[in-house]
């Protein structure tokens, strides 16, 4: 399953390497890393319909989260494929309105950080099974 | 008889003449013993009259002898009062004469005055013309002497007007200083009061952009703080699983050193985070306390990029909907400079604050393919100076106010957005508190671009 992590933090890449790293080398899982709302867009484009999940900070300079959501939905609205990637949020900010806009707009699931990882690989492993 | 009689004109003639002289030297005042005796002067006339006619002796000299007497006697007061100038004149007028009488009187019937009759005739007339003259004099002196009383007391009036006056107006410069002294201090307490109620409105500029970074700090704070916690949570297991390799009797050397490998890293990151979240507190601190004014050894790039998160995640904490691309171009060539980090990190902040609220407004216009931009520029210059620039694409100053925008409380935010003191703050800081300059360009509708020159 390919997932696209999205977050302005360089970190986040060893972090998620590390933590999925049994999942990763049983080839459960792969992830590739945008810095950007634009970049997490141009990779998509340019690997359509291989993203499977996006899982997005919100707050980034630039194009924000949500607006990266809003753009994704609108592409990828219309059936039949290339089927939409679920998209994921991940924010620093767990106020009730961020939440409601970004479900609102199509948002799979929003996680709060610091991100707890244990219930992030169970929802990615039955993500994962849903899949297969 | 008819000779004798005489002498009671005489008397007459005295009388008259003592009543001008009284009047003429002011007797009554001047003298006032001899002015009395004077009122007696006609007793010895009458004496000499009823005398003679008892005795019935009668000579045509009595009237002559009687005015000597006269003469002499009233020659008494016109010697005690020579010091006066008509009075004096009127003695020189009347000695001649006097003598002149004294000794014809003597020589009455000798034969010398028969011989020199007409001499003697001539003689007398002189001085008798000497006498008047003299009179006439003593009158103009006296006129002149009057006058010049009378300009004297003009004088002293005019004199003593003056110093009624001249105290009058020193009353009232009396009071007018008591009154401008007591206004010297209320203005002194009145300016005491604005420059502590000054430092209190700097205090409260610094606390209101305080408040404005809550929310920006949050968000930093928890950035770093989740990769600690994930970063050592993670280690964890890889410490779990390097334990379980070890057991393994078919041990990986390949497997354990890579788990080594990023243990190590893992160690490495979670202190970098951790300074990241304590020089965030310790930028807050800093931020709230009172300047110490203490120059420090500063990079501007660090400082700048610090303030610049910190600005745009506490707008975005208050507005969900803003975002803005930030680009920064930090010149790494870019030493540290001797600066107050906490007052020009205010500046920065300031104007980052600025810069995001001008792209803001200018998103909410709505203009299609609008793209809210701030970027930061750091660059040495060739003298050695630093060179700061906070650009953004929002919607610049108009014309009318951008001279103001550097006095205290001007603000064009709505009333409670803005103190209006943080660009005169700014200034003051870098101009007066380091010897930069702080410039600005602007074009309305297009962004502004703020320019920091700081010496090295």
């Amino acid at each position: 399953m390919k997932i696209l992590v999205v977050d302005d933090e360089a970190d986040v890449r060893t972090l998620f390497e590390q933590r999925f790293r049994r999942e990763i080398r049983s080839g459960l899982f792969s992830f590739s890393f945008a810095y950007s709302g634009e970049e997490a867009l141009d990779y998509l484009h340019a690997h359509a319909s291989e993203v499977v999940l996006i899982l997005s900070d919100i707050n980034m300079p630039g194009m924000s989260g949500l607006e990266l959501l809003r753009q994704i939905k609108q592409e990828y609205a219309a059936p039949p494929p290339p089927p939409s990637p679920q998209v994921m949020m991940i924010t620093a900010y767990g106020d009730a309105e961020s939440r409601e806009q970004a479900l609102q707009l199509g948002a799979f699931d929003f996680l709060t950080k610091p991100v707890d990882f244990a219930a992030l690989k169970d929802k990615l492993l039955t993500l994962a099974s849903h899949e297969n | 008889m008819k000779l004798n009689a005489d002498v009671l004109l005489s008397v007459l003639i005295a009388l008259f003449i003592v009543r001008g002289l009284r009047k003429f030297l002011d007797l009554p005042t001047r003298l006032p013993h001899l002015n009395r005796l004077l009122g007696w002067l006609w007793i010895p006339g009458l004496l000499l009259f009823i005398g003679s006619r008892a005795i019935g002796w009668e000579s045509d000299q009595l009237d002559e002898v009687y005015m000597l007497f006269v003469l002499v006697v009233l020659a008494l007061p016109l010697f005690l009062l020579r010091d006066y100038r008509p009075a004096r004149t009127l003695l020189i007028g009347l000695v001649p004469y006097v003598l002149f009488s004294a000794v014809e009187l003597l020589l009455a019937d000798t034969q010398l005055v028969q011989d020199y009759d007409e001499a003697f005739d001539t003689s007398k007339g002189f001085s008798f013309i000497w006498m008047f003259t003299s009179l006439f004099i003593a009158r103009s002196q006296k006129r002149h002497l009057e006058k010049e009383r009378l300009e004297r007391e003009e004088e002293e009036k005019a004199r003593q007007l003056m110093a009624t006056q001249k105290a009058e107006l020193e009353r009232l410069v009396a009071e007018r200083t008591a009154i401008l002294t007591q206004q010297a201090e209320e203005l002194r307490e009145a300016l005491t009061e604005l420059k502590t109620t000054q430092t209190q409105l700097i205090q409260a500029e610094k606390m209101a952009s305080l408040g404005e970074l809550t929310a920006g700090i949050a968000h930093e704070i928890q950035n770093p703080l989740n990769f600690v916690t994930n970063f050592s949570d993670v280690s964890a297991e890889l410490i779990t699983e390097l334990e379980e390799e070890q057991r393994n009797p078919n041990r990986d050397p390949e497997l354990e050193a890579e788990l080594l490998g990023d243990l190590k890293q893992n160690l490495l990151k979670i202190n970098h985070h951790g300074q990241r979240a304590a020089s965030i507190v310790r930028g807050m601190l800093e931020h709230s306390r009172a300047s110490t004014g203490e120059r420090q050894s500063t990079n501007l790039n660090t400082l700048a990029d610090e303030y610049l998160r910190l600005a745009y995640h506490g707008l975005r904490a208050k507005d969900k909907t803003f975002n803005a691309t930030l680009t920064t171009h930090f010149d790494p060539n870019l030493g540290s400079i001797e600066v107050v980090s906490q007052d020009v990190g205010r500046v920065l902040l300031n104007l980052f604050t600025n810069a995001f609220y001008a792209v803001q407004k200018r998103k909410e216009l709505g203009q299609p393919g609008y793209v809210p931009t701030v970027t930061v520029t750091t660059k040495p210059l060739p003298d050695g100076d630093v060179e700061v620039r906070v650009r953004d694409n929002g919607t610049g100053i108009p014309r009318a106010v951008v001279d103001k925008i550097f006095q205290p409380f001007f603000t064009t935010k709505p009333t409670g957005e803005g103190t209006g003191l943080g660009l005169s703050l700014s200034y003051d800081i870098i101009t007066k508190g380091h010897g930069g300059t702080l410039l600005v360009e602007t074009q309305e509708g297009q962004g502004t671009e703020f320019i920091i020159t700081l010496p090295a």
